[in-house]
């Protein structure tokens, strides 16, 4: 049993690599695997300086792969284990995400974007919004947040471990390297003060009971040897899926209510919206925002709902229109024009969205 | 009156017995390894904290062929899969099994770095010299001039390089304080068992262990029963059967 750093109410004043870690161990996390990619580095590099105080394990492993995998290997053992990785390493990592898709194993992974394709940059980008959600060669069962700030790597990342432990998907704590890197001011808290009890781990290997005695061995696989094998297997899934989007969903919204021009947006990009609006409403022009905090699976009814009262959507992403896509894909029957403000791989200001809405109010999108 | 006799089969008890007739191709090789693999493991009384994991290829085949508990994972990732296992786990026994494909190329760097790492757990690579699953192509082991789907002229050692010698390659960046390391071949059986079983106990004595096993694969080499055993002759002439390295105190 990891020993819990955070007791009280604690104000501090940490980059959100930091709180990360802070997190997973007020989540009670008794593991990490992880292999260095900027810029998420200094998530293992907490989790290890704290380790003579948490008794937590930590492997650093040959590469993303591996750590990926080792992953599912400490949470078969019964470990409220997870990892963190970033671009190409994310890349490399859905090797081991799509076997924990399909064994449905509580895998937990914090993604801290960069720049892409490729190594590009090492500093900021929501690139890997349709990698992280959609990733492998599957159909995307996984549960993705996508945080604006430091407060929500907290919040989120002691939920992601509940979330994924409950119905065994995937899960994923979805933030960028400014969020990462960047100073914050955020309070930790023992999950327990706010009625959160985390979900209790059971090994899936080696668990209770004698084989041959109390209980059968355990096999574990995932290859099927027939089509319709495989077929019913997945359409359980999805099943559970569907059930579990209900519970799980979740977004924000700012000033949506009487938008006529409906920002949507996710992550820190989310952030400079709020700013922008309210800038756009003091020069009495009513913009609101429509956030998904999880981007998979997104809020369907309160996104259509909203979108159906506005006259004008604003799409706006540090990627050329990821989040976009998969919003689209729900809004089908929607009327509502759009325009959109894609800065691949680069931070959207909140002067950049007052100048596009403004532009809006005076070209409206007609697409 | 004529009466019949039957005697159940000789199965470890570490074998899942339910399982029916084996999946392998008739004359594979892995049906000898797991089964003296099994034995080992009953011998060392070791069924209750063992975890087996396999691989992609024909080694997936085994994913409930032991009565262990077991996870079949993606090719050449076994490795890492069991050690972050036994890494959380400090009871378990890990068994990461797994082809030559498996482990000497796709999941190379895993094999390089749990050995560097003295993980505790045993590594078993069954080296048939090809990829059997898809269909016979060339793989890290295939020999000098033999014929694969990849290689239908032969292996020219000039174009892809010759053999790779697993057991030789892991003994020589092995920690020789806990690490054993072996090849054996199913041309005997019996020492592939006394070889297992001493690969375990260092496992349990906190140690790392790889195993290369020399296996046959009549189907993809095309070989009658007569030819398959000179082929393995001939493996067991290229690859040296031998222990290549025996941490002190650990006896046989």
């Amino acid at each position: 049993m990891v020993k819990k750093l955070i007791e009280k109410d604690t104000k501090m004043f940490l980059t959100g690599n930091e709180v990360l870690a802070y997190a997973a161990n007020a989540a009670e996390a008794d593991f990490m695997y992880g292999y260095p990619i900027t810029p998420q580095n200094e998530i293992m590099h907490t989790w290890c300086k704290l380790l003579p105080k948490t008794e937590a394990g930590f492997l650093q492993t040959e590469d993303e792969i591996s750590a990926g995998f080792s992953t599912i290997g400490g949470i078969l053992a019964g470990k409220r284990a997870f990892t963190a990785t970033a671009g190409p390493g994310n890349v490399i990592m859905q090797d081991a995400q799509s076997m924990a898709e399909m064994m449905r194993i509580p895998f937990v992974c914090a993604v801290m974007q960069r720049g892409g394709p490729s190594t590009a940059t090492v500093i900021y980008a929501q690139q890997e919004t349709r990698l992280t959600c959609f990733g492998g060669n599957g159909e995307g069962f996984r549960i993705v947040y996508s945080t604006a700030g430091h407060q929500d790597l907290y919040d989120y990342m002691i939920k992601a471990f509940n979330t994924a432990w409950t119905y065994k998907f995937p899960t994923y704590v979805l933030a960028d390297g400014y969020q990462g890197k960047m100073r914050e001011p955020v309070m930790l808290y023992d999950p327990k003060s706010r009625g959160i009890e985390m979900v209790p781990v059971t090994p899936y290997l080696l668990g209770e009971g004698e084989i041959g005695k109390d209980r059968k061995s355990v096999h574990l696989r995932n290859t099927y040897n027939m089509e319709e094998e495989l077929m019913e297997v997945l359409d359980q899934y999805q099943e559970d899926y569907n059930k579990m989007a209900e519970e799980v969903a979740e977004y924000q919204e700012y000033k949506a209510e009487d938008a006529e021009i409906l920002v949507i947006a996710h992550g820190i990009v989310a952030r400079s919206a709020v700013t922008a609006i309210d800038e756009l409403r003091a020069k009495g022009i009513k913009a609101g925002l429509f956030r998904p905090i999880t981007i998979r699976p997104l809020a369907v009814k309160p996104l259509r709902a909203a979108v159906q009262r506005a006259k004008q959507i604003l799409f706006t992403e540090s990627a050329n229109g990821q989040l976009a896509q998969m919003v689209l894909e729900k809004l089908y029957g929607l009327t509502t024009p759009y325009s959109t403000l894609y800065k691949m791989g680069v931070g959207v200001t909140g002067d950049d969205i007052v100048q596009k809405v403004e532009q809006m109010v005076k070209t409206p999108a007609t697409v | 009156m004529t009466q019949i006799l039957t005697l159940p089969p000789s199965l470890p008890n570490a074998q899942n017995a339910e399982v029916g007739a084996s999946k392998f191709c008739p004359g594979c090789g892995h049906g000898m390894i797991l089964k003296s693999l099994a034995f080992a493991i009953d011998d060392l009384n070791l069924k209750q904290k063992a975890v087996f994991g396999c691989d992609i290829g024909c080694s997936l085949l085994s994913w409930n062929y032991m009565d262990l508990d077991t996870v079949q994972t993606h090719h050449g990732r076994t490795t890492p899969v069991i050690y972050g296992l036994t890494r959380a786990n400090h009871e378990a026994i890990g068994i990461a099994y797994m082809g030559d494909g498996g482990g000497l190329a796709i999941g190379s760097q895993h094999l390089v770095n749990a050995t560097v790492r003295a993980e505790r757990m045993l590594i078993i690579v069954a080296n048939n010299t090809n990829y059997g699953m898809t269909g016979g192509q060339m793989s890290p082991t295939t020999m000098p001039g033999q014929r694969t789907e990849t290689t239908p002229y032969g292996r020219d050692c000039e174009v892809t390089g010759r053999p790779a010698k697993g057991a030789e390659m892991v003994a020589a960046i092995a920690d020789p304080n806990k690490s054993y390391v072996a090849r054996a071949s199913v041309s005997n059986l019996r020492k592939l068992r006394s070889t297992f079983k001493k690969a375990l106990k260092n496992v349990e004595m906190g140690g790392f262990s790889f195993v290369e096993v020399l296996s046959l694969c009549p189907l993809n080499w095309r070989t009658n029963n007569v030819d398959t055993w000179g082929r393995l002759a001939q493996m067991e002439e290229c690859f040296e059967v031998k222990e290549f390295l025996v941490r002190e105190g650990l006896e046989g």
